[in-house]
């Protein structure tokens, strides 16, 4: 079994503020600054915010890629928490394979009355770069904001857009490659 | 493990430097102090209740060779965690067992059983011994 984060008290507080950071700004690729932490299939970015934010009050789900014995025990041990297999009961989702993920309607996406309620879904992307690709508006973005996210299904991005739809009820995604992430909570609408 | 974790910090500590040969080791999990609730039943049996929280300090250590071992011990020692958490670690190992059983858990039981002996003395001794007299009216 490997280590948890080198300083659980302040490592975790650094990579709170990273998502803080990238959920105030989506689209803007935030990097985590955790080198070698990453479990195959696992990115460190990826690790890092299950480590941080997963506890035993937070079911997790992972997709059949990620759901490896070392990984399973790793988070088991170090976040104490339950894995579940529906992922509609899960608070956090990992996707280390989108090719295979299943749609985003599949997970909570919380109720009208407590649309906090819902689930944050962490999908692996092979490289985020901002300024390019697809268009971005809504909270949080000035003008416009362009992400470019490469290795992630066509069907994905339908399923974005429909989670869009559904505000204030939805689920929050972060994409995550190496040590990089981008937010893409409910509130952003995507173009193109 | 009880034995390691009710035992004197010092005792632990003492036990681990009689060891022949102590094993390299990596942190799964740095000592790290914090509350647990401890629960009572009424006479040991009744319902459950909360008694009241006691500081725990908890450790999980690898050996080299792949075995783990975790500690939860009474108090704020991280040392006593530490070493503790080690010893479980080397505990895991049935042919290493018998040897440890002889040479560290045996001495922390008994040194615990006669701490435990000595309290009971110094409180027996103080011991006050209450009785009613009869007032004879009916």
């Amino acid at each position: 079994m490997r280590a948890g984060l080198a300083d659980p008290v302040l490592d975790s507080q650094r990579i709170f503020r990273a998502v803080l950071e990238a959920m105030s700004h989506p689209g803007r690729v935030v990097s985590i600054g955790l080198e070698g932490t990453g479990l195959d299939p696992l990115h460190p970015a990826t690790l890092s915010i299950c480590l941080a934010l997963v506890d035993f009050e937070t079911p997790l789900w992972l997709d059949a890629a990620g759901r490896t014995e070392e990984v399973s025990a790793h988070l088991r041990f170090h976040c104490g928490c339950p894995l579940v297999d529906d992922p509609a009961r899960a608070r956090f989702a990992v996707v280390a394979a989108p090719a295979a993920m299943p749609d985003l309607d599949r997970f909570d996406p919380g109720t009208d009355e407590y649309p906090d309620r819902s689930a944050t879904v962490i999908v692996q992307a092979r490289t985020l770069a901002a300024g390019a690709g697809r268009r971005l508006t809504g909270p949080g973005i000035a003008a416009d904001g362009w992400l470019d996210a490469d290795g992630l299904p066509a069907r994905f991005w339908e399923g974005l857009r429909a989670n869009h739809g559904r505000f204030p009820r939805g689920v929050d995604v972060l994409l995550t490659a190496g040590t990089s992430m981008v937010a893409l909570p409910r509130a952003t609408r995507v173009e193109g | 493990m009880s034995a390691l974790a009710q035992s004197e910090p010092a005792a632990v500590e003492a036990a681990w430097a009689r060891l022949a040969a102590r094993p390299e080791y990596r942190m799964l999990r740095a000592p790290e102090t914090g509350l647990v609730m401890v629960r009572g039943r009424a006479g040991g049996t009744g319902a459950a209740f909360n008694l009241g929280e006691i500081t725990v300090t908890r450790c999980s250590v690898e050996l080299g060779d792949g075995r783990v071992g975790h500690a939860y011990v009474p108090g704020r020692d991280p040392r006593h965690a530490e070493t503790a958490a080690v010893l479980d670690a080397m505990l895991q190992d049935p042919g290493e067992r018998p040897a440890l059983e002889a040479t560290v858990v045996e001495p922390l039981i008994a040194a615990r059983l006669a701490r435990q002996h000595a309290a009971r003395a110094r409180a027996a001794a103080t011991r006050v011994e209450f009785f009613t007299m009869v007032r004879g009216e009916e």
